[in-house]
């Protein structure tokens, strides 16, 4: 269960002009602009459900994700992930969580990739036959048996985002983070790790938590949607409420943007 | 719990070395420039004790073992805590957030992130130096005097250490390397190889309450060649962890700021 209650945070953002003489100015004097990234956010997440985050780009989205996994503290608001206050209980909070950045490696660079499995092991004190029960599990849901011994630096891009869902998965947590999973797979990767996540959501009753620009993913994943736009909730709901007649998911996805006022040029006009 | 911080820090150094190891050649360039890099510091004491056999009161003997003490506790720092002296690249790459994901305590994940071993090659030069130095310097070797070396290099080693942590502490106000902070630690491996009396009794000073150099070099260093013998100077070394408190607590205050201001 994921309760989220009026988070605010802000951020202290340098405002300088361009040119050098603006630069100058600035080394010597700064102002600070404060940006809202989240707003007064609040839902829930029940146990065991997939639910993608949608919104555009610096809607909020990967700052709440870092808020719900402990890697940022709100401004104020209430935040409770299966009974821990994240940022508060970090030591046991983390091992109940899984996290994939889809723009950066958990994996040691060097070594194979089964080296890295061996340390996380250690990192999570994963007790031997739960860690290779679930390495077995992994290996086969994501044919990974050569992969293990190839060191990370050498597997492609979708070769990797499956040995990185591996690693996050294998000390069983309960609640599994995916910012942009499949950003930059080919359509063969995509399937794969979609399926993945299907099936490790049935299997384990794993709740994920996925933000995505894709809106195959999300139209494959979640049964719901929730829309960030400025820091605030916009919509929670499916997909079919976005959805309409004779477009594309993206388009429509576009639309309801215009809709609610959070297209590009009133974002630009804003950074204006 | 404390068992298996140790076995992870193993498993984070196995690692890396082996990290390390699928790059051969540059790791032994790294090891030959280093060999260069102490043959000349070397050279450069001989050229100056030519020219002065005694320099306010110390032997070449004698600052040849005070420059391999110095180095080896350079080189020990360089190694092991390379995570704090790289900080500023971990957290431009926001590798942080993935520390603070990990059921783990940051310094130990920041310590297992690098492992630097090529920086052997210094400190296998630090011991020849030390082995040298004490030969030449003859020193009556005594329980206490072993004691003394151990202390200094310990201390000295997390001396440095605490420096780096400073330094790491201060990027996440930063997000940039900061230059400045190698007059502390590259600068004390070269103005140390001297005992730090020949700069003058207000740098002595400055460095013992300041920054606490003095009590991981000098001061031992006169109970090492046999210059004073007062009780206390083998456990002169042990006062200078009191550093580690303010370094300790920079770098929580940096945790805290990071975690509050967002990458």
């Amino acid at each position: 269960m994921i309760h989220l209650e009026n988070v605010v945070k802000t951020y202290k953002v340098a405002r300088r002009g361009t040119g050098t003489r603006e630069t100058l100015r600035a080394f010597f004097r700064r102002d600070y602009t404060e940006i809202r990234a989240l707003d007064g956010l609040s839902f829930d997440i029940p146990d065991g459900e997939i639910v993608g985050l949608l919104g555009p780009n610096g809607a909020g989205k990967s700052t709440a994700i870092k808020i719900l996994s402990g890697i940022l503290y709100p401004d104020s608001g209430t935040v409770e992930c299966n009974g821990f206050v994240p940022y508060k209980d970090r030591m046991r909070y983390t091992r109940e969580i899984g996290v994939v950045f889809g723009q950066r490696t958990q994996l040691f660079w060097d070594v194979p990739v089964g080296d890295s499995y061996a340390l996380l092991k250690d990192i999570y004190d994963i007790p031997d036959d739960v860690f290779n029960e679930n390495l077995e599990e992994m290996t086969a849901l994501l044919r990974l048996e050569k992969l293990l011994t190839t060191p990370a630096r050498q597997l492609s891009l979708g070769q990797r985002m499956r040995c990185e869902l591996a690693a996050s998965l294998l000390h069983s947590p309960k609640i599994l983070f995916l910012d942009e999973p499949t950003i930059g797979l080919d359509a063969a990767s995509k399937l794969a790790v979609r399926k993945f996540v299907r099936d490790v959501n049935e299997r384990r009753q794993t709740t994920v938590i996925l933000t995505t620009h894709d809106m195959q993913d999300v139209e494959a994943l979640s049964e719901r949607v929730m829309m960030i736009g400025k820091g605030k909730l916009l919509l929670n709901g499916t997909l079919s409420d976005i959805r309409r007649e004779g477009e594309s998911l993206d388009e429509s996805l576009v639309e309801f943007y215009r809709q609610i006022e959070l297209d590009n040029r009133e974002e630009e006009e804003d950074l204006s | 719990m404390k068992r298996h911080s140790f076995r992870l820090y193993r498993h984070y150094v196995a690692l890396n070395i082996r990290s390390s190891m699928q790059y051969k050649s540059s790791f032994m360039f790294t090891i030959l420039g280093q060999t260069i890099a102490t043959v000349s510091t070397l050279l450069s004491l001989i050229f100056i004790f030519q020219r002065f056999p005694v320099i306010k009161g110390f032997t070449l003997n004698d600052v040849i073992l005070c420059a391999g003490i110095v180095q080896l506790q350079f080189s020990i720092a360089e190694m092991w805590a390379r995570g704090f002296d790289r900080f500023a690249v971990t957290v431009r790459r926001a590798e942080f957030d993935r520390i603070l994901l990990r059921p783990r305590n940051h310094v130990l994940q920041v310590l297992g992130s690098q492992f630097e071993l090529s920086r052997i090659g210094r400190l296998i030069q630090g011991i020849i130096m030390i082995v040298y130095g004490v030969i030449k310097a003859q020193v009556n070797w005594t329980f206490l005097k072993g004691l003394t070396l151990f202390n200094m290099i310990v201390c000295g080693t997390l001396l440095f250490s605490g420096l780096h942590m400073i330094r790491a502490g201060l990027c996440f106000f930063t997000l940039q390397g900061l230059e400045f902070m190698n007059i502390f630690t590259d600068g004390f491996r070269e103005h140390g190889k001297y005992p730090l009396s020949i700069y003058g009794d207000k740098f002595l000073l400055i460095c013992t309450i300041v920054i606490p150099y003095t009590l991981t070099q000098y001061y031992p260093l006169l109970y090492l060649i046999g210059k004073r013998t007062d009780w206390w100077l083998p456990w002169s070394p042990l006062p200078s962890l009191l550093f580690l408190i303010p370094c300790w607590l920079i770098w929580r205050i940096g945790v805290r700021h990071y975690q509050s201001a967002g990458s």
